[in-house]
């Protein structure tokens, strides 16, 4: 599944200060659909180069990122169980950085 | 990011406000859910609202905006500069920076506050450190290492700003600080027991006994909702670590701030709300504020902080000043008042560099 990854507010330092990645994952093994869930999991052993724990708190984001799926807050698109499509664009933004 | 996202097919929900467009954002405040027009409104209405409700400006007033380059103040910015035009309030607004003298870092930052002036149309003034007190922070912690760096940053800044404001003759400051800025605040004062500053740290506006009185436009704005406003505006701000920022305790806090948070937002007004409700008793001694006997600036000392801070780092003897009060204001008077010795908390991690 093609996907867009957006990090922001700091989160791009842990990806190589890229902030936008153009991505392919496969489901997986099993699966008919794609998680938010399955996707931070995804994205913190693929994507993230270093201090996962800058952005991961346990399975879910750290407090203080913010999600967008589609330009969407992810507190109201049910968060980890979110659902992802073809071609859907979600961000990450740290408001942990900076003043 | 594309305006025309497309929504997810488990059927749009409607923002609660106006009922016809796609909600995009719940609100930590209230849970509403909202659409981004709405959010607009009540984003920039509520803190229209509080500056109204608490009288922070007055018609003709020169106020500077403490502008970092950070999410906070470049949305202050924006905001306060749509306020007083839709509002009238006859302001003449300005951006102070301060030009710490972080390689790497802080020119950077103001490279983001020298496009702001261009976008707001608003004037911009830079105070610098190497200027006021002959010392960059790179020369600084080149002298005394990474440790108690942010005592000298957090001191010198806070002049620095107070010295900028008024070279622009301002009548007040206007900071970014936030309401999770502020829960963070009393937080750790609780955790000090400095009970004196635990209620001062919520004052909307302070220091209106010293030379200029600042003031907190987004005491109640919750942080996600700033940078939520930063990302649908798409407006320019600057957000990397500042490479000397140890402050690990109050990393602490914001953390536990934010689970709270997560549990229940309201947990940020309900701390704010707390630290508002302290009474200070009346063994409590506030410390006196007169002038610093060799620079002029308020303090409750002969010497105030900075001015001790410069007279170590000047004489090699950088550890000058640190810490619990002791040191070049008892040395040059004995029977100086003990009080305020304590360094203050600012409500911003001073590696963030917000004022
Ligand atoms: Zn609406
Ligand atoms: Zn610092
Ligand atoms: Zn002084």
């Amino acid at each position: 599944m093609q996907l867009t990854l957006e990090f922001g507010g700091g989160l791009e330092l842990l990806c190589e200060s890229v902030k936008v990645h153009n991505v392919n994952i496969d489901l997986p093994k099993g699966a008919d659909k794609l998680t938010m869930r399955y996707l931070l999991s995804w994205v913190r052993t693929d994507l993230i180069k270093e201090r996962p724990e800058m952005f991961m708190k346990g399975e879910s984001v750290r407090p203080g990122v913010l999600v967008l799926v589609n330009d969407c807050d992810w507190e109201l698109t049910g968060q980890l169980d979110t659902t992802l499509e073809e071609k859907d664009v979600v961000v990450f933004i740290s408001t942990l950085h900076g003043g | 990011m594309e305006a025309d996202a497309k929504p997810k097919k488990s059927g749009p929900r409607l923002c609660c406000i106006c009922n016809q467009r796609r909600a995009v954002l719940k609100r930590p405040k209230t849970l509403e859910q909202i659409c981004r027009e709405c959010f607009y409104e009540v984003f920039e209405e509520e803190i229209h609202q509080v500056i109204v409700e608490n009288q922070l400006f007055k018609p003709g007033d020169r106020i500077a905006i403490g502008a970092s380059g950070g999410k906070d103040s470049t949305v202050l910015a924006y905001v306060l500069s749509e306020l007083n035009r839709r509002h009238n309030y006859g302001l003449d607004l300005f951006l102070l920076s301060v030009d710490e003298g972080i390689t790497g870092y802080r020119d950077d930052s103001l490279e983001t506050v020298k496009r702001n002036e261009l976008q707001y149309g608003l004037p911009l003034k830079i105070v610098s450190y190497k200027d006021l007190y002959g010392w960059t922070m790179d020369e600084i912690v080149k002298m005394i290492g990474l440790k108690n760096n942010c005592t000298f940053c957090g001191v010198f800044r806070r002049q620095a700003l107070d010295r900028g404001a008024a070279l622009l003759k301002v009548d007040k400051v206007a900071t970014g600080h936030n309401a999770d800025d502020i829960a963070e605040t009393v937080l750790l004062n609780i955790l000090r027991g400095d009970i004196a500053r635990l209620s001062r740290c919520t004052s909307i506006t302070t220091g209106e006994d010293g030379p200029i009185p600042r003031c907190k436009p987004f005491k109640y704005t919750y942080e996600k909702e700033i940078v939520m406003y930063a990302y649908f505006k798409k407006l320019d701000y600057f957000s990397t670590e500042c490479i000397y920022s140890p402050n690990a305790y109050r990393g602490f806090a914001r953390e536990f701030i934010k689970d709270l948070e997560r549990i229940r937002p309201r947990a940020i007004l309900d701390i704010i709300t707390s630290g508002e409700n302290f009474r200070i008793s009346t063994s409590t001694k506030m410390p006196e504020q007169g002038t610093c006997e060799r620079c002029g600036y308020i303090s409750s000392q002969k010497w105030c902080k900075a001015c001790v801070l410069l007279e170590g780092l000047n004489r090699g003897l950088p550890k000058l000043g640190i810490g619990r009060s002791r040191g070049l204001n008892n040395d040059i008077k004995k029977d100086t008042k003990q009080g305020g010795g304590t360094k203050s908390i600012e409500s911003k991690q001073c590696g963030s560099l917000d004022f």
